[in-house]
């Protein structure tokens, strides 16, 4: 069973909507019996950091998903809200990754980066079968350093983190449930590992 | 996509479709080709009509895998709650907004400005550039590039501005208007109207600088096919999906 991470962001609906796509149906829970149950585990979110931060922590949900060891992926704010601290309303995240969130900041580039973009360095199976010449779909205003632990970079304003990995931890920055045939290789890879 | 009680309306001529009325058919056709984003607009006047428009965004989320933005009739934070719920991307406002502009800002404040479209459609009177609204019946006193400015102020997230004076024209896009537009704003401007060939959007993104490109009927009846499309303008070396 494929369990999909509730809380208060929004987009959790394209994502069973992909997964349904691909033959998988998805249970969207809070629950941490179910939670750590599930074969995998997904972590989407477009929203605020520090109130949704708010939210994992005041239902226990920040440890819940800390602890997990199943194969993990958080897709946008769920990449931002796995790292160590965001500039977005000030908070500290769950510290699954060291790297931190900042805004975007540039007079002349439009923010937040929305579009299509590829990616580089791509170090995790994750890309299999996906090359430095696809386009996935982004949409946001605070991006993840590059760090150690970075596994895809893109290159907006400056380099960030469009993917990051730690053992069963996996996210990415872009849409892959909006990036069309690319972005479904990629949930097919992840619901593979 | 113009869509009127839940069924694609302006002419289309593709081939290898088996209901051409259907707005999802078209939808994965698109997306097939190479589409980088749909737009579904919803000219329904009646209550039924667009409660049928609300269940199709339901069933285009569930088909489709790029990014839609839904639009047409949109006045309350309530709308674009259903609408967002059945899994649109963003939505666009027009008139309501020109009657009402905090609208912008409260959808804003409510989903994040990356989800709030801004359709603007300009016109000529006097030899100046006019908000339309009302689909393009209805003349207001807005100029274009100050009403432009004060949606990105209160917090759109996109502008689509469609020139009226070149809508259905195949005569290429409103070059000057959306060069200006895209001087004073910070926001990505979708240019829309007039689009005939494929040297019509090699022009608008060289000349304005705009970062997308729409167009309905051309590709509705294949007359630009969009891989075509797509080559000419990589050949430019403008970068494509």
């Amino acid at each position: 069973m494929i369990a999909i991470v509730k809380y208060n962001a929004g987009n959790i609906r394209s994502v069973t909507n992909a997964l349904h796509r691909l033959g998988v149906e998805a249970l969207v829970t809070d629950d941490p019996k179910l939670l750590r149950e599930a074969e995998k585990v997904i972590f989407p979110g477009v929203g605020e950091a520090s109130s949704a931060m708010r939210y994992l922590r005041e239902r226990g949900l920040d440890e819940v998903l800390k602890s997990l060891n199943q194969p993990f992926l958080g897709i946008c704010l769920g990449l931002q809200l796995m790292c160590k601290h965001s500039e977005e309303g000030n908070t500290d995240c769950l510290g699954i990754f060291n790297e931190n969130v900042k805004r975007f900041q540039s007079t002349k580039e439009k923010v937040p980066h929305m579009g299509w973009n590829n990616c580089s360095e791509l170090k995790s199976s994750l890309f299999n079968g996906i090359s430095t010449a696809d386009d996935f779909y982004f949409v946001h205003s605070y991006h993840a350093e590059l760090g150690t632990q970075t596994t895809a970079q893109c290159e907006y304003i400056l380099p960030f983190s469009a993917a990051l990995q730690k053992d069963n931890f996996h996210a990415v920055q872009f849409h892959p449930e909006k990036s069309a045939e690319v972005g479904q290789q990629l949930i097919k890879n992840f619901l593979e590992l | 996509m113009d869509i009127k009680d839940g069924r694609t309306v302006k002419g289309v001529n593709f081939v290898d479709i088996r209901d051409a009325g259907d707005p999802i058919e078209l939808a994965k056709v698109y997306v097939e080709q190479g589409a980088d984003e749909l737009v579904f607009l919803d000219i329904t006047a009646t209550v039924e009509g667009r409660k049928t428009f609300a269940e199709l965004v339901g069933h285009i989320a569930e088909e489709i895998n790029i990014p839609f933005t839904v639009g047409g009739g949109i006045s309350s934070v309530s709308d674009v709650e259903k609408l967002l719920a059945a899994g649109a991307d963003k939505v666009s406002i027009n008139s309501s907004a020109v009657k009402r502009p905090e609208l912008i800002s409260e959808l804003a404040n409510e989903f994040g400005n990356q989800c709030v479209v801004v359709a603007i459609d300009a016109g000529k009177v006097d030899g100046k550039w006019r908000v339309f609204t009302h689909g393009g019946r209805t003349a207001t006193e807005l100029d274009v590039f100050e009403w432009a400015k004060q949606a990105e102020e209160l917090g759109a997230g996109e502008l689509l501005v469609t020139s009226m004076e070149h809508d259905g024209t195949k005569g290429g896009f409103a070059i000057e208007l959306l060069k200006e537009l895209n001087a004073i704003t910070h926001v990505p401007i979708i240019a829309s109207g007039g689009a005939g060939n494929a040297q019509h959007f090699i022009d608008v993104f060289e000349k304005t600088g705009v970062d997308a490109a729409l167009a309905a009927s051309i590709f509705h009846f294949g007359e630009v096919p969009i891989p075509q499309l797509k080559n000419e303008l990589r050949t430019k070396g403008i970068p494509v999906r």
